[in-house]
């Protein structure tokens, strides 16, 4: 992977330093709705991971985001928060684990057809859920306490604040992106971008490229879980919409949108889907015209996503 | 064009759309509590998608109340925030956290779709706002979430099934099929239905589940058919009311096994069901030709402000304006006074176009429950079904 | 369970598969053919329900209805081919799932302005408005087998065209090579714009055709559009044949699994489709 553009390095930290300062000075439903928006942020970077890097379009990713936000709500007690640390594990390792078993056996599949056996076992998930009862069925079910940590008795932060959890929310998705850059900047990471480039050479050379990219699957099912139980315990309701369909697809627009195989893309595509989603709210009713009228027109004229948008032009 | 000047022209691009999207959402202007000051009304309903017309219906009849008492409640106007909540309950926390947290609004009036109403009754528990819920019927919000700023002026799901177990075997069917969607309200029908119907000695032979939203009712339709159960009682509102009710007639179930439903089956839907929806008996809150002095006056100033005929869910709508409209008058406007507001709320006697109601303790409307047939394009009223009928209010602690 | 109604459930799935495959015909098409992944299928299939709402209530006649409809899908097949899709044919797969997802936004929210968000229904033609016995309790609509007809009338159509024909032949090279055809001398972009059309057509004739026996309702084409999708991928994209057999296929398991396991019902046709896809990665009928 190349070096960024010097001028994107400078916009991420400028990005962060912002985002920092925000709670300063937004209030309580800017600064939740900014939480929101990291969150779909965290969620679009593991997807990018597979679709971007690893060239595994994948229509199923809700399944580790939404399985991650019914564990939480399974190990939450009624009357108080679960333990951070363990309960974040707990979500985090079943969708590792469900990614695990779904990569296994769709893997073998690729192009149109990978995507849509992904699309059908988030369904399969979907639909058990939904149609489950003591999972809350279609309605879902509440988490009443947001998870709390505590070391000897020490809370260094109360979830509940809206604040905290702002810069808790701030801290994981800044954690997220590191892990993948960091993964990307590894020998581990070279060998995805050749398995996405021609998967044919890399078997021809002797790498047993399935059991790469099923690392990278189940991977981007553990941050996608992170995600999932950010979103749970923001939203404090799970419901079975988390791992439907339109969950995925509209996480891979927001990952197309933003500009694919870019650091910032996924970052971009949900903030501007979001904030576009707000923004024609307050217009009009027919908002979603303006809405599907964006993206067509951004997808005719910004070939590679918004994060085209930044990339300065080369001279010489 | 030089590189320099398409760079800008990109650059406002995206500052452009931010632009935009901060602009048109007021960022926490201060907002002062006067008594003449506007009193903010959040609608949180579904304004596309399938429930759209509900939505539509609600909101004109909570206009029209508001229009009748010159544009005021208890001398403060009327600022609408609408939002359209798409009847998506994953995003129903947000919607709801948007009305009460960024535009601040004093009531929120919504929803139609009970797994949105879970998201709205969640924000409400917390934030202690004002929340008065026009139609769905999902039994918790005045079950076991019920809460003292938590009203609604619709109905309990139970409430629209209990009286139909009743009426059936009155008609000498002993033995009936149920069927529906596979999902919460589905099953809270059931649940209502299923009470009433063993309560009054009949057998459900069969209960039979689709899954939610699917329409493809020609399989079920064969096991009906094949159970021959003396009638078959179901629950389906809108567009799959309206393929029910069509492919029921069609399989030439029609003539030898009748059908019941709750209201749902037949209203707004009657029009597209034509000749198949011909008898059919049902048991709502509502009927059209009711002989109610109120609700002569409501259909025709309907009517005449919105062209089109009323229907339940505008009824529901136009109580919501009138419960909110008792509250206020009792604390002079004063919102802000809520303990005394909702104490009034609770003792209240609404005159509605259905016929007068009470306030049950858990918040729920304590109603009559009409037999209705549908004669032409109108479901007729027969006769009370059910007289009073309270939603026992399971799990409430206010009850 | 009783023979007989065994038989009338298998005639249920049979009509549910084939105007499922009606709707799956056009996808296969225009994804086989042409490469392009469009989610607005679904649209197109309620387009075409409400243009039949429309046109019949404008005129009383049901096939009249039906000549215009199609008509009137092929002349935006054909629009919306020139204004925007043919800029993607170079473009990767993604974009165009992109799109054609702001192409969903923008055809609901038009059909919410041109035609509101009430229920509507369509009458059943006259002359076909009426039921067979076929038990003592149970009927069957005669309008449901005219539409089975239709399907498999047009389903062999369809094969006729693609095999048998030279524009058939040319749509199947263009598929592989399009350069070469052009280089040919044979007008790829008029033979796409072609293809989108009939493509667009097929799931606006299903819609049309499905209406007095469905309701005409805001979001009927999202049910429909994944499972043409899923009938496309089990089938082998590109092959008319193999959405035949899929669409078959998911009619009766999305039947029988309705009666015989309710619990799991919603999950059956997705279990069929990953059963089917381990086994044979590309499809029933798919080019490997």
């Amino acid at each position: 992977m190349d070096r960024q553009p010097r001028s994107l390095q400078v916009l991420l930290i400028a990005g962060v330093i912002a985002l920092a300062a925000f709670p300063l000075v937004g209030e309580k439903f800017y600064i939740q709705f900014i939480t929101k928006i990291m969150i779909l942020a965290m969620f679009a970077m593991s997807l990018d991971l597979l679709v971007g890097y690893t060239g595994l379009v994948s229509l199923g990713h809700a399944l580790p985001f939404g399985l991650a936000a019914y564990a939480l709500m399974f190990v939450s007690p009624e009357a108080e928060g679960a333990g951070l640390g363990w309960s974040l594990a707990a979500a985090a390792g079943v969708a590792a684990l469900a990614s695990l078993v779904v990569g296994l056996l769709v893997l073998r599949t690729s192009g149109i057809y990978f995507i849509m056996v992904t699309l059908a076992f988030g369904q399969m998930a979907y639909y058990y859920v939904h149609d489950s009862k003591y999972l809350g069925g279609s309605d879902g079910k509440y988490i009443y306490v947001r998870p709390v940590l505590e070391i000897f008795g020490w809370k260094p932060f109360d979830l509940e604040n809206h604040t905290h959890f702002y810069y808790v929310a701030l801290a994981l998705m800044a954690f997220v992106y590191l892990t993948i850059r960091v993964l990307l900047a590894s020998p581990f990471g070279r060998v995805i971008a050749a398995i996405k480039e021609n998967e044919h050479r890399m078997r021809m050379l002797g790498f047993a490229t399935f059991r790469y990219k099923l690392v990278c699957f189940v991977l981007a099912g553990a941050l996608a879980g992170l995600a999932g139980w950010l979103a749970a315990a923001h939203d404090g309701l799970v419901n079975p919409e988390m791992l439907s369909w339109h969950q995925s697809g509209q996480l891979l627009m927001m990952v197309i949108l933003g500009g694919m195989g870019t650091p910032a893309g996924p970052v971009l595509g949900a903030a501007a889907l979001k904030l576009l989603e707000l923004g024609f709210q307050g217009w009009t009713k027919h908002w979603q015209l303006l809405l599907g009228g964006f993206i067509v027109l951004s997808v005719l004229l910004i070939p590679r996503g918004l994060a085209q948008l930044f990339e300065w032009k080369r001279r010489g | 064009m030089s590189t320099f000047e398409r760079r800008i022209t990109r650059r406002e691009f995206i500052q452009g759309a931010a632009g935009v999207a901060l602009a048109a959402s007021p960022l926490g202007a201060p907002f002062v509590h006067a008594q003449s000051a506007p009193l903010k009304v959040g609608l949180m309903l579904p304004y596309t998608g399938t429930y759209a017309s509900l939505g539509n219906a609600i909101t004109n009849a909570f206009k029209l109340y508001v229009a009748e008492k010159g544009g005021k409640l208890a001398g403060r106007s009327i600022d609408y925030v609408v939002l359209d909540d798409e009847s998506e309950p994953a995003k129903a926390v947000d919607n709801a956290s948007r009305l009460v947290n960024r535009d601040k609004v004093d009531v929120l009036v919504g929803t139609v779709h009970s797994g949105v109403q879970a998201g709205i009754v969640k924000v409400a528990r917390e934030s202690g706002v004002l929340s008065i819920i026009p139609n769905a019927g999902f039994g918790a919000a005045t079950g076991p979430l019920c809460s003292p700023n938590i009203f609604r002026t619709s109905f309990s799901n139970w409430q629209t099934t209990f009286a139909l177990g009743k009426v059936m075997m009155e008609k000498g069917h002993r033995s009936a099929v149920w069927i529906t969607h596979k999902y919460a309200a589905g099953e809270e029908m059931f649940a209502g239905f299923k009470e009433g119907y063993e309560k009054a000695g009949g057998r459900i032979a069969k209960d039979l589940w689709l899954p939610f939203p699917n329409v493809e009712f020609q399989a079920l339709l064969t096991e009906i058919a094949a159970a021959k159960p003396d009638a078959v009682a179901c629950f389906f509102a809108g567009g799959a009311a309206v393929k029910f009710v069509k492919d029921y007639d069609a399989a030439g179930l029609k003539g030898k096994i009748p059908l019941y439903g709750n209201g749902f089956l037949t209203d707004g839907t009657l029009q597209a069901q034509g000749a198949s929806a011909q008898g059919i008996m049902t048991t709502l809150h509502y009927a059209d030709s009711l002989d109610v002095a109120k609700d002569k006056e409501f259909r025709l100033a309907y009517a005449k402000a919105y062209k089109l005929q009323p229907d339940v869910y505008a009824v529901q709508g136009y109580d919501a304006a009138q419960l909110l409209d008792i509250g206020l008058k009792a604390v002079k406007g004063d919102i802000k006074a809520q303990k005394a507001m909702t104490a009034a709320m609770e003792g209240v006697t609404i005159d509605s176009p259905r016929g007068k109601w009470k306030m049950s303790r858990s918040h729920n409307p304590i109603q009559d429950s009409y037999l209705r047939q549908v004669v032409g394009e109108q479901n007729k009223y027969v006769a009370v079904a059910w007289k009073a009928l309270e939603d026992p209010g399971r799990g409430c602690k206010m009850a | 369970m009783d023979p007989v109604i065994f038989l009338i459930q298998v005639l249920n799935g049979v009509q549910y598969g084939l105007l499922l495959f009606l709707v799956a015909s056009g996808l296969t098409l225009i994804f086989g053919i042409m490469g392009i992944i469009n989610l607005a299928h679904g649209s197109f299939y309620m387009i075409g329900a409400y243009l039949a709402f429309s046109l019949v209530r404008l005129q009383g006649n049901f096939w009249i209805a039906l000549a215009l409809g199609i008509v009137v899908a092929v002349a935006i097949g054909a629009a919306l081919e020139w204004l925007v899709m043919r800029f993607l044919y170079q473009r990767d797969h993604l974009y165009q799932v992109l799109l054609t997802y702001g192409l969903i936004l923008i055809f609901e929210e038009l059909r919410s302005l041109l035609w509101g968000d009430d229920v509507h229904g369509v009458a059943v033609p006259a002359g076909l408005d009426f039921s067979i016995p076929l038990t003592e309790t149970l009927s069957y609509q005669v309008y449901r087998l005219v539409i089975s007809l239709a399907c498999l009338s047009i389903a062999a159509g369809m094969y006729w065209l693609i095999q048998r024909t030279r524009l058939g032949m040319m749509i199947r090279a263009g598929s592989v090579d399009r350069e070469m055809v052009q280089s040919l001398g044979i007008d790829i972009g008029l033979l796409y714009r072609l293809v989108f059309a009939l493509g667009v057509a097929l799931a606006a004739f299903a819609g049309m055709l499905a209406a007095p026996v469905s309701s005409v309702f805001p979001g009927m084409g999202n049910q429909v559009l994944i499972l043409s999708f899923v009938v496309v991928v089990i089938g082998g994209i590109g092959s008319v044949k193999g959405a035949l057999v899929a669409a078959l296929a998911i009619g009766l398991a999305d039947t029988f699994g309705k009666v015989l396991v309710p619990q799991i019902a919603g999950m059956v046709v997705y279990l069929l489709m990953a059963a089917i896809l381990l086994w044979r990665p590309q499809g029933i009928f798919g080019r490997a």
